[in-house]
This record gives C-alpha cells, structure tokens and sequence, in this order.
C-alpha cells in the first residue's frame, strides 16, 4: 500500500516533529493554525492557496497509512484525545475526539451530511445568524463534497447497518443511506483506527499534504499553550513540546508570530487555550454551551452472524426521531450504528464476570444501535462548559438533566422496539441495572421503569460542538459569522466550537462546508484579493 | 455518630478519603498490583481459564496491559487512578469504601464480587466511577489482546497488502 504522506515527506515537506527538537526555537508565518482536523486542514490550503506561508501546529503525533494496522491497543492510545477514554467531569460521558495530524478526521467513520435546514433555520432565527441561509450555505457543501468525494454508500450495508434499517423499516421508520467521505472504499470496516487502504478522504490524506506541497510547515507534538495578547492583538502564540509518548513536556518551548492566528483545536482544546490566554471575554460565553448530542446505546443478540466489526462502519440512519418532535421541543434523536470492535465493545458493555463473559460469547451476533441526541435547541439543554484543570488542561463539565433522560427514555424505547422487528432474540439498554429483555413487550415496560441517571445508564459521545460560538454581536457570541474573534483583532476560531447548538447529524461536513466559506473570507481581507480560493 | 453511608454522601467526603490515601503512600505502585491480581479474575470470570494455574499467567499478561494502557493515559487520568488504587491499597480506607475486611490476597471471589457490585450500584458518582474505571481497564487490557479473540468469533483485522 502507498503511504503518500511519508513520500511527501521524502520529497522535502517542511514538517517538524517537535518531540525531536533539542533547543527552543521561534517560528514565523503569516497564519498560524492551531490544529490539524477538519477546520485547520480546509484553513490551511484554502489560505496557502492564497498565496499565504501557513504554519499548522498540531499536538498529537503524525501517523500516516502504513502505521494503521487496524489494532485497537495500538490506535486508541496513538489517535485519540486521551487515549479514547477523554471524559466529562462527573466521568458520566465518554469522549472520542482523535488527536493526531489529521485530527478527528483521520479516525472518523466517515459519514459526511451537510448541516441540516433544521439546524441552519434556528441559527438565523434564534441565534441572529442571518447569513447561514440553506441556500447560501449550499455552494459551501457541494465543494466540500466533490473535494472529499462524499457520496450516499453504494454497496450493501453490513449486517449492522442492516438491521437498523430491516427493524425501521417494519415499523414504517424511514431510512436512508449515509454519504460517506471514501475514494475506492475496500469496505473493511476500521475507519475508527486510521483508513489502512487511503480511501477515506480525510484531512490526513486531502488539505494537509497539498497545504504542505504548496509550501506550508507542520509541526506534530507540540502543544500551543498560550496565546500572549496585548489590548485587541495576539503578538505571540507559546508553545511546549511533546516527549515522545504523547503526554509529557520535553522543556522545549517553541514561540510563534503570525499576523494572523487562527484555532482550530476542536470544541474543547479552542476553548481551553483561549482560557489559558485569559482572553478577554467581556459576556462571560467562553467555553459555556458545549455540545455532545449525548448518545445512547442499545445492544441486541441475534440468531444470524452480525460482525458488526466488518464492513463500512456507519451506512444507514434515521432522522425520523428528530423530525417528529419541535427543534427546541422535546429532544429528539438521530439512529446510527456504530462499528462493533473488542475493546471498544467489552469496555462499553455493562456489568462483570459470567454476565459479562456471556455478552461477550455472543460478540459476532450482537448488532448495536445508537441515538445521538440533539442537545442545545431546548431551552432545559444548555450543554456544557470547559473549564481548566489547575495544570492548565481543559475539563468539560457536561450535567445530563431531566429533559435529556426524558429523552433518553425515548430512544432506548425506540432503539429496542426496532431491534425486535430486525429479528433481536434479546435487547438491553447498556445500562448497569438491565439485565436485558426477551420480547419487545417486556422491554416496553422494563425501559419504563429504568432508573436512568449518569453513570447507571451508559452516556457516550464522539462530536463535542461550541463554546466559542459564533454570534450576531459581542453580547451573543464569541466570534462573528464568519468565524473572527469579537474583541481580537488578529483572531478566528475555525472549528466545530463555534456553532451555536449542536448539528443534530455527524459533524464533519457541517464543519468542513463553514469553515471553507470561513477560511475563503480571511484569505481575501488577509491577502486584498476580491477573488476567493477554491478547493 | 456519623454512618459509613453520610460520610460518604458528598463528593467532599470522597475527596477527603482519597487525600487520606493518598498521604499514606503504599507500596510499589500504589499496592495496583496485588489488588488487580485479587480483582482481575472475578472481573474476567467466564473468560479467564477456571485452573488457575492457567489462569495465572494471564492474569499476569493482563497487569501488564493495565499498566501499558494507564501509562498511555493523561496525566490528570493517571493522577486519579493513582488516587483509585490508594484508596483501595490502604486498609482503613480499603474497609470504610469498600466494604473489604481482608486484605486484597486473601478477599474471596464473593467478597470482591460484593464489592464491585457494591460500587457499580453505589449512590456515589465517585464510587460509581471508580467501579466504571476498573471494569475498563481490565476489559480493556484483556480483549486488546489477540489471544482472546478466539474466545469471541473475532477474527481480527483483515490482510492489506
């Protein structure tokens, strides 16, 4: 298998891996950005494109194809913000977010929908947020789309995705098909530990290395740690090295200047950097509202093989829990699978000893549904809020309340119901109080009476979204529609931190569609230039 | 007189167990590794070998992923399994959290079992928490590793040439 990246790098890309570095150094750029996932990766060839000398500062590790060799113990500590098992404060949620050159794009499953009309309708009326029409928003998506090849799965789903679809649809639940992000897709099902065959037109494989064939720099493990500020200008970015393994200082420090500085750390690094900068922050909206679409899941056995490990991970969902209920209504739920692996499975799974073995006896026949849901419409579902640990670390803090469980309840009922018309012979909630239902009628009442509460029923998440969220003026945002900091002159956040409410679909296109428009604004006022760069 | 249970019953309390920990410092690595030799097989019971004699050195291999997989942690992560197994390692703090009379070698399989139960279904977040972090890195270790997956149907990842 080619690995374009590491010839790319034979070929003279400047890229610096900062845990090599054996004095400080100073960097000089015109951009800087802080982070190398779906928002810093469009930034970076969108503005290198407009003839601008872009440095792209990332902390995790540079991993390319052929390091992917499809192995949890290997990808989840290499990959992923803290090892996969990043957490919400009170420990009731677990967080995937990928850290590596590529960010969360280079472990995500793939799925790739533009920002829901839903979505975009409330942010222009509720959120002041007149310009992010449908219609002005299309031309963003479209060449987002044809950049990173996304396009409605063709080939069968697996039995996962199967099931999900076979069990709505006996219940009158439409479904559709996903778009995913994949050129010549070999359908293996191990997007989640980096695409070993470079099909998935991730950041890793698309802006990064055209950014740096066009002339950017990437530096790989270093941590930005702090933005200097002097009245409305950032004069200097601070940063520190990586050891090696990823966690500790090397005592390297690397400053960096820039006329302009653009975060794209994601939606809990961006705000905790601006924290630590101390920011100025005259609404008191840094780091609050951040989103989780908190998700629940419902497992199910079933007679036939599932090997929900193999095949295009995600390929079937429904929004028709999200379009049966008021956007700030009651909260409603998107349906998807996730991919079923040992680790991520077994550690997911409730309970220990026998109960626990018997689960697991049964892995290849399991099928596994998730209800991602849309928080930050109601006015009961206010997110969370980052705050900083006393080294300087970044904590959400993310309280699942009353309107959330209403809601949970909801989708395991959902979840489980569409289970047993696929064909389950058994379901459970993962949850530590369930010890599963044989028939749809007991689960009926069994879920109704499931005490749901954080750390009894099982909360995960992989898209965390706001808190530094775009606004109509300074009183209602952190940065402007098109991404500038309110009070910072030289400043954007590019990234999934600024939306304003959750998406309510997987987030990479929704981040990649407004970031381009975003990025293609800063590149004309940066360079003067009234023509805007393409990808 | 205060009970076990109103003593417990804020995060205040929990932190002031954990700070009692950890100002004993115990053993090598916070006593981890007898505790997981003692916990490691009723949480992997049904998946572990019953002879022990086979089931020892794979409860050793597991220990070993364990530590391979907190040493991969943050370090705020690492801090506070750190604190965990303190509060698991030193006795009085071993018997008011945990309910454990004997130390860890000699616990039975019910009295460890009782144990988890006990903190999995605790009213404390802390307790809670503590159970959710055993219960993954010990089914974390275990599964991440290739012999294992037999057990299972998993094949394993496919060939890329």
């Amino acid at each position: 298998m080619r690995d374009p990246f590491r010839e790319g790098l034979a070929a003279g890309w400047q890229y610096i891996d900062a845990s090599e570095l054996t004095a400080d150094k100073e960097l000089e750029a015109d951009v800087v950005i802080v982070g190398s996932g779906a928002g810093g990766g469009v930034t970076a060839e969108l503005l290198t494109r407009a003839g601008l000398k872009v440095l792209i500062i990332e902390e995790g590790p540079l991993r390319t194809t052929r390091d992917f060799q499809m192995k949890e113990a290997e990808a989840y500590p290499q990959l992923y913000q803290e090892s996969a098992s990043r957490k919400t404060a009170d420990k009731a949620i677990n967080i995937l977010q990928g850290r590596c050159v590529g960010g969360s794009t280079t472990v995500n499953w793939t799925s790739s929908f533009r920002t829901p009309p839903t979505t975009l309708n409330w942010w222009q009326s509720a959120h002041g947020l007149k310009s992010l029409s449908v219609e002005a928003m299309a031309p963003w998506f479209e060449m987002m789309e044809r950049r990173l090849n996304v396009s409605r799965w063709a080939q069968d789903p697996n039995a996962n995705n199967a099931a999900l679809a076979r069990g709505a649809s006996k219940l009158g639940i439409p479904v559709e098909i996903i778009p995913r992000n994949v050129k010549k897709c070999w359908n293996l099902g191990y997007c989640g530990m980096g695409c070993p065959t470079n099909a998935k037109q991730s950041m890793l494989l698309t802006t990064i290395p055209n950014s740096l064939y066009l002339g950017a720099m990437l530096v790989s493990r270093l941590r930005a740690e702090r933005l200097e500020i002097s009245g409305n200008q950032i004069t200097s970015l601070k940063c520190v090295a990586l050891k090696v393994d990823g966690l500790n200082t090397s005592g390297i420090n690397v400053t960096v200047r820039a006329r302009h500085f653009v975060l794209a750390g994601g939606a809990i690094n961006s705000p905790a950097i601006l924290l630590r900068s101390k920011a100025p922050d005259p609404y008191s909206l840094l780091g609050k509202r951040t989103f989780l679409h908190p998700t629940l899941v419902s497992s199910g056995l079933f007679e036939q093989a599932i090997n929900g490990y193999s095949g295009a991970p995600q390929s079937v969902y429904s929004d028709h829990f999200l379009d049966n209920v008021a956007v700030n209504g009651p909260l409603g739920f998107k349906l998807e699978v996730p991919p079923l692996h040992p680790v991520l499975f077994s550690t997911t799974l409730q309970g220990f000893g026998e109960a626990h073995a018997k689960l697991m006896k049964n892995f290849t026949n399991s099928q596994t549904i998730l209800a991602l849901v849309r928080d930050g419409f109601h006015p009961q579902s206010t997110g969370g809020q980052v705050r900083l640990r006393s080294d300087g670390s970044a904590l959400l803090d993310y309280k699942l309340n009353e309107t959330y469980w209403e809601a949970a309840r909801r989708a395991l009922l959902a979840m489980a119901e569409i289970q047993f018309a696929a064909g389950a012979k058994w379901v459970t909630p993962v949850h530590e109080s369930s010890a599963g239902f044989n028939t749809w009628a007991e689960a009926k009442n069994g879920l109704a009476e499931l005490p749901l509460e954080p750390l009894r029923c099982r909360v995960v998440s992989a898209h965390v979204m706001g808190g530094c969220a775009m606004g109509d003026a300074p009183e209602r945002g952190v940065v402007s529609d098109v991404g500038r900091h309110f009070q910072i002159e030289n400043l954007s956040v590019h990234d999934g931190s600024v939306f304003p409410t959750s998406i309510g679909a997987n987030p990479q296109l929704s981040i990649y569609g407004l970031i381009a428009r975003n990025a293609s604004e800063l590149a004309k006022t940066l360079t003067g230039q009234s023509k805007a760069a393409t990808l | 007189m205060i009970t076990r249970r109103q003593f417990l019953k804020t995060g205040l309390a929990g932190g002031v167990l954990l700070n009692v920990a950890a100002c004993t410092r115990p053993s090598e690595n916070g006593g981890r590794t007898a505790i997981l030799s003692a916990l490691i097989p009723v949480v992997l019971a049904g998946a572990l070998p019953a002879q022990a004699s086979a089931a020892e050195p794979l409860i050793v291999r597991t220990i070993g992923g364990i530590e391979k997989t907190i040493a991969g942690l943050s370090l705020p992560a690492q801090k506070e399994i750190g604190e965990l197994f303190d509060l698991l390692a030193f006795a009085p703090t071993r018997i008011l959290a945990a309910g454990l009379w004997s130390p860890w070698p000699e616990a039975t399989p019910e009295a460890l079992a009782a144990f988890l139960e006990s903190w999995r279904h605790s009213r404390f977040d802390l307790l809670k928490s503590g159970y959710a972090a055993l219960h993954d890195i010990i089914f974390g270790a275990w599964y991440a590793h290739p012999d294992s997956w037999d057990a299972i149907g998993y094949p394993g990842p496919p060939e890329v040439s």
